[in-house]
């Protein structure tokens, strides 16, 4: 968990949004945005549910705002039209997209999996690229990813270092961006999550679709976007098998409840 | 009627034409005598589309219709777009199988993923969400220079629709022969939910009612599909590439979702996906189960591409399309909904009480056909058919037994037919939509109800090599180890859809299986009772006049009550012990894959299934598993009993030391890979494993001591240890290495 000391130098540094007072007792509002041909709207939906206490709103792209009071966008996993021209370009452009950027200009959580990753890389709103898995093939298996950093909005409900359980399930999660964009994400710790062994070490053989620098997932500058090609939102049920999703929703309602 | 010949130019029907639309002279009598008149093109293009076997399934019907089609359970059997079961609390399971053979041999990506997106189209229709896929794949042999290419093509498709579509594809089998070189198989499988109120059928009621066209645009492509997939194939199949459509799982998810929306608005009367056939099939069925006539307007149909005759607009097997009959009340706000999701909306014609189907185009008349008749006076053959010789039942003295049992397992657990499919099922999304309790691996994928604590069960089952052998024991067989699958997993079996691929019927010995593999099928129905409510035949899966080994592949559903009462393969703990429940039987190798894998010799009569032992096995199985007795099990199947727990050693990175003492004098290659039928291995807590024994004996089933879990090798007396991981890394390797280009 991180301490309220780092919580609040991310605060300051980032400029996050803390929850106004009046609203801490409510359960945390998300909104998760439905672009045709999304398919893990469901999934996203059942896990915020089960972890952070409260029912998403469903937002159709050609909305152009979010529900009054949003706390957490979600762009979830699938094939936003169909991933034809390019995997999230489409779905870039959308209307819903403008508030969405708006909403990150002014701190507010911004959390793309999968697509959504994709989706997010196309509107400017993260750097780099997807490209197709190395091996050119769709993976579907679990991944083990590390945390790199407990003490952001989305990673608070783990521990820094802690290895994680979560399944993968794309062609296109190839992570690249040019050096310059590298370096600066490595030297401003904005690389969240790796793949790597079971036992946190990284090794090419665990690094399952070739992203460079074994990234799984990152922030933007701010630190209050964060794009991921794992589903930590399939593994939240121990009846399907691991829980170690819940982390990551868990922790977001917790750390907009400002209860630490 | 058609006064006279439509001013619009088409081609003359000639015996050339006519021969070309796969009508034999016979046929062409009847259509005439049917009508009374010479047909227009487009006429002759309709009877084509209806009355091909894969449409009319006319050499398998009376056969068919010998099957078991009812039970406490079912709500909807063959004959709709998919079989219904109840399980219970207001819901329906809704599924069905169907092959998309032909066409994954000519274009394997595609092919496969229209298979898919096709089955899918089935169970959506019905008003039911797609929850699992499956399916099974016969390739030929991997030394055939095509192969590798045909798998990656069709596992690539498979996946490309499925993943994209957003539904999980759980399980299946793969399977190798050189039977299939010229003539792969795709059987697709989908399961979806429905509520028990809320089914769609395709049945019209009502007359001049809207008829509305749903979903993606008419193309050029895939025309004559269905007429393509009822004729064997030659040198020239690759030629046949434009009667291959072309699948875009986006717009089929579209489309889910737009009728799923329709439907729950009250807006639907009736409903048919346009599949095989196209427009034609749609329409046909819609207005002739309603006992109506359809009229269409052409003209009001949304083309991809301009120019379109009638003729081509009524043959395209474009996908990702429905027709259905609309509430009028309800049309602003259907047409709003399919506009929102992007998709084409369309009245194309009306219900008519003359009970014709007529068809217009610029304004002419280009088709006016009885429609009762066009789909019930569809040609329908009692076939010549003559029964496959018994073959000779082999003794385990005959069958030379291997050097070491150990280096034997060794090489078995890594043949094309007994390794790993990871390969396969990695590209498939197996875990979307957060419900996959088993994933593919299990002897059944089992997938959570919902938020439970009701699971589906289901797996998909064929050994083509026993109904090769016998057509009868083989028919029987695959039936049984569909319901010992479920079983094994702790389902109770409750319904099966049968996807029955053959060679040409019109040669008596291939139509002599067909109707033995039914025979079978219908036998193992009844005694196990575990109805067929959905089905699909395909035949004339022949190349060069040599056909395949016959494959009635049989998809099964069991339900779960509990799914925390459920059973998985591997070993759970050191220090249980092993037991095998079912009849022992004489150590059956003939047909067996230690004689086919490791002897080279595709011999002798296959092991029969006793269904009575069966039931009684299968039962006490469920119970256990229910009462948590037993903590694995797996059925035994190809391999035999030495390969089955293998697989449960892989499976959970635990060894176990066997003993060959139940043996009873039986040879031990015979004991440890004979394929009798109707048994499980189960593991036993120590303390418990007494009285899992005292319950079988009280319930008549046989039950063995086998040995005890533990240890990281697993051990045979008088034989080196054979490490558990040496068996991992086998039964991983040989695929990921072939399709990587090694040596086959």
């Amino acid at each position: 968990m991180c301490t309220a000391a780092t919580e609040v130098r991310w605060r300051t540094k980032f400029g996050l949004r803390a929850r106004p007072p009046h609203t801490r007792q409510r359960a945390m509002k998300s909104a998760v945005l439905v672009f045709p041909g999304i398919n893990r709207e469901r999934d996203m939906a059942r896990a915020l549910r089960l972890c952070a206490g409260s029912e998403p709103a469903m937002v159709w792209h050609t909305e152009t705002s979010l529900p009054d009071g949003t706390d957490l966008v979600v762009l979830p996993g699938g094939f936003s039209y169909g991933d034809y021209l390019r995997c999230g370009a489409i779905a870039a452009r959308a209307p819903i997209m403008d508030a969405v950027r708006a909403f990150a200009a002014n701190g507010g959580l911004v959390l793309g999996i999968c697509n959504g990753f994709q989706i997010l890389c196309e509107s400017g709103l993260l750097p780099g690229v997807l490209m197709r898995n190395a091996g050119l093939k769709f993976i579907c298996k679990d991944a083990y990813i590390r945390v790199e950093r407990a003490d952001t909005p989305f990673t608070s409900g783990y521990t820094t270092g802690q290895v994680i359980r979560v399944p993968v399930a794309h062609g296109e999660g190839n992570y690249m961006a040019d050096s310059e964009t590298i370096a600066r994400l490595e030297g401003e710790r904005r690389i969240l999550f790796r793949y790597t062994a079971p036992d946190g070490a990284l090794s090419p053989e665990w690094n399952m679709n070739g992203s460079i620098y074994a990234i799984a997932g990152i922030l933007n500058e701010r630190g209050n976007v964060l794009g991921m090609m794992p589903h930590p939102e399939n593994h939240v049920e121990p009846e399907i098998g691991l829980t170690d999703g819940r982390g990551l929703f868990a922790g977001l309602g917790h750390w907009l409840d400002g209860a630490h | 009627m058609i006064p006279n010949e439509p001013k619009t130019l088409e081609p003359e029907i000639t015996p050339e034409l006519i021969a070309r639309h796969g009508l034999k002279p016979d046929e062409y009598e009847r259509i005439l005598a049917l009508i009374g008149r010479t047909p227009t093109f487009t006429e002759l293009g309709i009877f084509s589309a209806m009355w091909n076997e894969h449409c009319s399934y006319k050499s398998s019907k009376v056969h068919l219709k010998t099957l078991p089609v009812t039970g406490a359970c079912v709500i909807q059997g063959p004959g709709e777009n998919a079989g219904v079961v109840d399980i219970g609390d207001g819901l329906a399971a809704v599924f069905k199988m169907e092959s998309h053979n032909h066409p994954s041999y000519i274009e394997p990506y595609q092919g496969a993923t229209t298979g898919v997106g096709g089955i899918l189209r089935d169970v959506f229709t019905m008003g039911a969400r797609p929850i699992a896929c499956m399916n099974s794949l016969s390739f030929g042999t991997p030394a055939h220079p095509k192969t590798r290419r045909l798998i990656a093509g069709v596992v690539a498709g498979v996946g490309g629709y499925g993943n994209s579509f957003g539904v999980p594809t759980v399980g299946g089998s793969v399977r190798f022969h050189k039977s299939y070189d010229g003539n792969n198989l795709v059987n697709a499988f989908a399961l979806g939910l429905a509520e028990t109120d809320k089914i769609f059928y395709a049945a019209a009621s009502g007359v001049g009612m809207p008829i509305v066209y749903l979903g993606s645009k008419t193309g050029r492509d895939g025309m004559g599909g269905a007429t393509m997939a009822s004729a064997e194939f030659d040198e020239e199949a690759e030629a046949k590439r434009p009667t291959v459509q072309v699948g875009d799982p986006f717009a089929e998810k579209l489309l889910l979702e737009a009728c799923l929306e329709i439907m729950a608005k009250g807006c639907v009367v009736a409903i048919q996906d346009m599949g095989a056939a196209g427009l034609t099939c749609s329409a046909v069925e819609m207005g002739a189960k309603g006992d109506l006539g359809v009229t269409l307007d052409l003209d009001k149909v949304p083309c991809r591409e301009t120019g379109m005759t009638a003729y081509e607009m009524m043959l395209s097997e474009s996908q990702e399309r429905m027709l259905m009959v609309l509430e009028p009340s309800k049309r602003e706000e259907a047409e709003a909904i399919f506009r929102k999701w992007g998709l084409d909306f369309a009245v194309v014609g009306e219900t008519n009480p003359s009970k014709r189907f007529v068809v217009k185009r610029h304004g002419e008349v280009m088709a006016d056909l009885p429609i009762k008749e066009l789909g019930d006076e569809a040609p329908c053959y009692d076939r010549p058919h003559v029964p496959t010789a018994k073959p000779a039942v082999l003794h385990a003295a005959d069958i030379e037994p291997p050097s070491s049992l150990a280096r034997a397992l060794e090489t078995l657990i890594g043949t094309p037919d007994l390794c790993s499919k990871r390969w396969v099922w990695e590209q498939y999304d197996h875990v979307i939509l957060g419900n996959t309790l088993q994933r593919p691996g299990g002897d059944a994928a089992v997938v959570r109800v919902n938020d439970g604590p009701k699971a589906l069960a289901m797996t998909t089952d064929v050994t083509p090599r026993y109904c090769e052998a016998d057509p009868f024991e083989g028919g029987k067989q695959a039936v049984a180890e569909a319901w010992r699958n479920l079983t094994a997993v702790g389902a109770r079996p409750l319904a099966i859809t049968d996807n029955l691929n053959f060679g040409n019927p019109e040669k008596p010995e291939i139509m002599g299986q067909l109707v033995d593999c039914i025979r079978g099928i219908g036998e193992a129905c009844r005694a196990l009772d575990f109805p067929v409510v959905s089905g699909n035949v395909s035949l004339y899966n022949e190349t060069n006049g040599k056909g395949i080994q016959p494959t009635p592949t049989i998809g099964g559903v069991g339900l779960l009550d509990d799914f925390s009462r459920s059973a998985t393969i591997g070993f759970k703990a050191e220090n249980e012990v092993l037991l095998v429940l079912g009849e022992a039987g004489q150590g059956w190798l003939g047909q067996s894959l230690y004689l086919r894998d490791l002897c080279g010799r595709e011999e002798g009569a296959p092991p029969p299934v006793d269904l009575a032992a069966e039931r009684r096995t299968g039962n006490l199985v469920r119970t256990l598993i229910r009462e948590r007795q037993v903590t694995a099990v797996h059925d035994v199947s190809d391999g035999g009993l030495l390969v089955t727990i293998a697989e449960m050693a892989i499976a959970s990175g635990i060894g176990a030391h066997l003993d060959g003492s139940a043996a009873h004098g039986m040879p031990a290659h015979a004991f440890w890979f004979g394929e009798d039928q109707g048994r499980y291995v189960v593991t036993a807590r120590a303390d418990v494993a007494v009285a899992v024994e005292t319950r079988a004996r009280a319930a008549g089933v046989a039950v063995a001591h086998l040995g005890t879990t533990g240890g990281h090798t697993l051990t045979l007396p008088g034989e080196h240890a054979v490490q558990v991981a040496t068996l991992q890394a086998r039964h991983e390797q040989w695929l990921p290495a072939y399709m990587a280009g090694a040596a086959s």
